[in-house]
């Protein structure tokens, strides 16, 4: 006698702690085996594109902070080069290592986060509380460059908003020394334990095709085994003058994408060296008074100050007729901007392109076949932040 | 190709008619093309060796109501082999139903149901063409110019009905946009006077 078994649906998340954050997975389960995963995003859209075309171009920065809210200038960063290119104005070379600086250090955080965070949904703790240490290091770092520990609002057009306060240089500088040792630390306990291996080696496996097909970007299209770093291909800012490799992993599974984000932390604390090394004395924002606000000393003293200032919290600047993409590689993979100025003092589109977005349409070619119990860790591999998924 | 003005010249030689304008800026190519051709240029610009563009960056739309064609869609073409990106391009109506690249890049399939949410715009051959980032049951297409900033309705728990309810959006006082573009652009003459300069001298 045969029996007809229908296939159970599982609702995961959107309250469930590996869910990282609030995803709906709707899972057709065939026996413990994933037949179908089917992702329901958009629970934390808060409609940032319509909101920036409301706003002038100064007013859209803190908008990118929510976005992927673990890197947050990151992603600050794809908006001011995008506008600086449109207006054609140069940024100072110290405006550009502050900004490289805090770049690296926000793919720091970022990937001590998803490091440790994989490792937890596959059962070990240790990790992440030793990583959340150090980001809270890191957290204090943003804090004292922009005055706030998650939502910097610090890239500017043409620059940053304000400099370095005394000493920071030098706790940077301490922090690269020492951190070196915490990644061995985390590496002793991950890279060869057993059961992280058991959980990780030969699962959510990406061949180069599918990667390319399905807009992989960043650590999902290295791990692959495809050597493509925005910071190289396409230079942004001081990128070209710094020295760092790429580190490229095989097999295409989630442990070869652990073991590149691990790599990619120690490359970035060699490139914050660098530019520790390089950083000179001078101006952190453009000189061009019309784009840039004045000092705020200036603003007792000289009547130009005054109405720059004026006229920039106001109104705003102006953005000349045109239409750009401009990409980072953020911590996650491209982070991009389309952005279409009409001549006014606000954007007239700015469509964000999130790396997350196209990883985590992916989910049901990544797990079709899997067990359940695999699902976090590949969701823990993708590098999901909801913020700039959901925008 | 190695350098944009031979890819320029490719895309033109190759698909001469189809290609309706092209122009390069910011160290990108913009290509327009008619509605009808998306997928024959999408599989020459994918296939073609000189090409490459083997990644689809994203997808978008930007909405001009006063335009005979309102819709202009934006398709983000990314080339590994030739580190060159390309921008296409093509305006439609409000109700014509668009070609669906999934065929194509699979990875389409959302960036196409986040413009048919965020847009209204239709698409032919799409496998699973659902709302995507807005809440179940949602109504409108947020970022259609006309659809106003604050949205049509809003959500509370209501204690008497033990439930979350969706009712008309009631604000105490209106989304201001203020206009602090000044009329005043400097005067004319004065401009006059010093271009009249500058060419005496």
């Amino acid at each position: 006698m045969t029996k007809k078994i229908k296939n159970l649906n599982l609702n995961f998340g959107p309250q469930h702690p590996a869910a990282h954050g609030v995803l709906r997975l709707i899972l057709e389960l065939d026996g413990e085996v994933v037949e179908k995963a089917d992702p329901h995003i958009g629970l934390l859209h808060r409609g940032t594109e319509k909101l920036i075309e409301n706003k002038t171009y100064m007013q859209a920065v803190p908008y990118f902070d929510r976005l992927d809210y673990v890197a947050p200038m990151n992603q600050e960063h794809a908006f001011a080069l995008a506008v600086e290119k449109i207006l054609n104005i140069e940024v100072p070379a110290r405006a550009q290592y502050i900004r490289v600086i805090f770049c690296e250090i926000g793919r720091i955080l970022s990937h001590i986060l998803n490091v440790t965070t994989q490792a937890l949904d596959v059962g070990a703790l240790t990790p992440s509380l030793w990583g959340f240490e150090e980001r809270e290091t890191l957290m204090t770092f943003y804090e004292r460059a922009s005055g706030s520990r998650l939502h910097a609002n610090y890239f500017r057009a043409g620059g940053v908003h304000q400099d370095l306060p005394a000493g920071l240089e030098d706790d940077i500088e301490k922090f690269c020394n020492s951190f070196p040792k915490i990644i061995n630390d985390l590496e002793n306990l991950l890279t060869d334990n057993r059961i992280f291996k058991q959980r990780n080696v030969d699962i959510g496996i990406v061949s180069k095709e599918d990667a390319l097909d399905y807009s992989f970007t960043g650590v999902m299209i290295r791990g692959s085994g495809v050597s493509w770093d925005l910071r190289k291909s396409q230079p942004y800012d001081c990128y070209d003058q710094l020295d760092f490799k790429i580190p490229v992993g095989k097999n295409g599974d989630c442990y070869d994408r652990y073991l590149c984000r691990i790599e990619e932390m120690k490359e970035s604390v060699s490139i914050i060296k660098q530019c520790l090394q390089k950083i000179e004395k001078g101006p952190i924002k453009s000189l061009d008074g019309k784009i840039t606000p004045p000092p705020k000393k200036d603003l007792k003293q000289s009547m130009e100050a005054l109405i720059h200032h004026f006229k920039l919290f106001t109104e705003g600047y102006r953005v000349p007729e045109d239409e750009i993409y401009t990409a980072v590689e953020a911590p996650k993979g491209e982070f991009g901007v389309y952005l279409i100025s009409d001549g006014s003092s606000k954007p007239y589109k700015c469509k964000i392109r999130a790396p997350g977005f196209s990883h985590l349409q992916s989910m049901d070619y990544l797990i079709k076949g899997h067990m359940l119990a695999d699902v976090p860790a590949v969701l823990g591999s993708l590098d999901i932040v909801f913020g700039e998924v959901d925008r | 190709m190695n350098s944009l003005i031979e890819l320029e010249k490719k895309i033109n030689s190759e698909l001469t008619t189809k290609v309706k304008n092209s122009q390069i800026r910011h160290n990108q190519l913009y290509v327009e093309i008619e509605k009808e051709d998306l997928i024959d240029v999408t599989l020459f610009l994918k296939t073609n060796k000189d090409t490459k563009f083997r990644q689809l960056i994203d997808i978008t739309v930007v909405d001009y109501p006063e335009h005979n064609q309102r819709f202009k869609l934006v398709y983000l073409f990314l080339s590994h082999e030739f580190n060159q990106r390309m921008i296409l391009t093509y305006s439609v109506n409000e109700n014509e139903i668009i070609n669906s690249l999934t065929s194509i890049f699979p990875a389409a399939n959302w960036m196409e149901r986040e413009v048919f949410d965020m847009y209204g715009v239709n698409f032919k051959d799409h496998p699973d063409l659902r709302r995507i980032l807005t809440d179940y049951g949602f109504e409108g297409h947020p970022l259609r110019k006309d659809f106003p900033l604050t949205g049509h309705s809003e959500v509370r728990y209501s204690e008497d009905k033990k439930k979350v309810v969706n009712e008309p959006i009631k604000l105490e006082q209106n989304y201001r946009n203020f206009d602090y573009e000044s009329p005043w652009e400097g005067t004319k003459y004065i401009k006059e006077l010093a271009n009249n300069d500058d060419k005496k001298n």
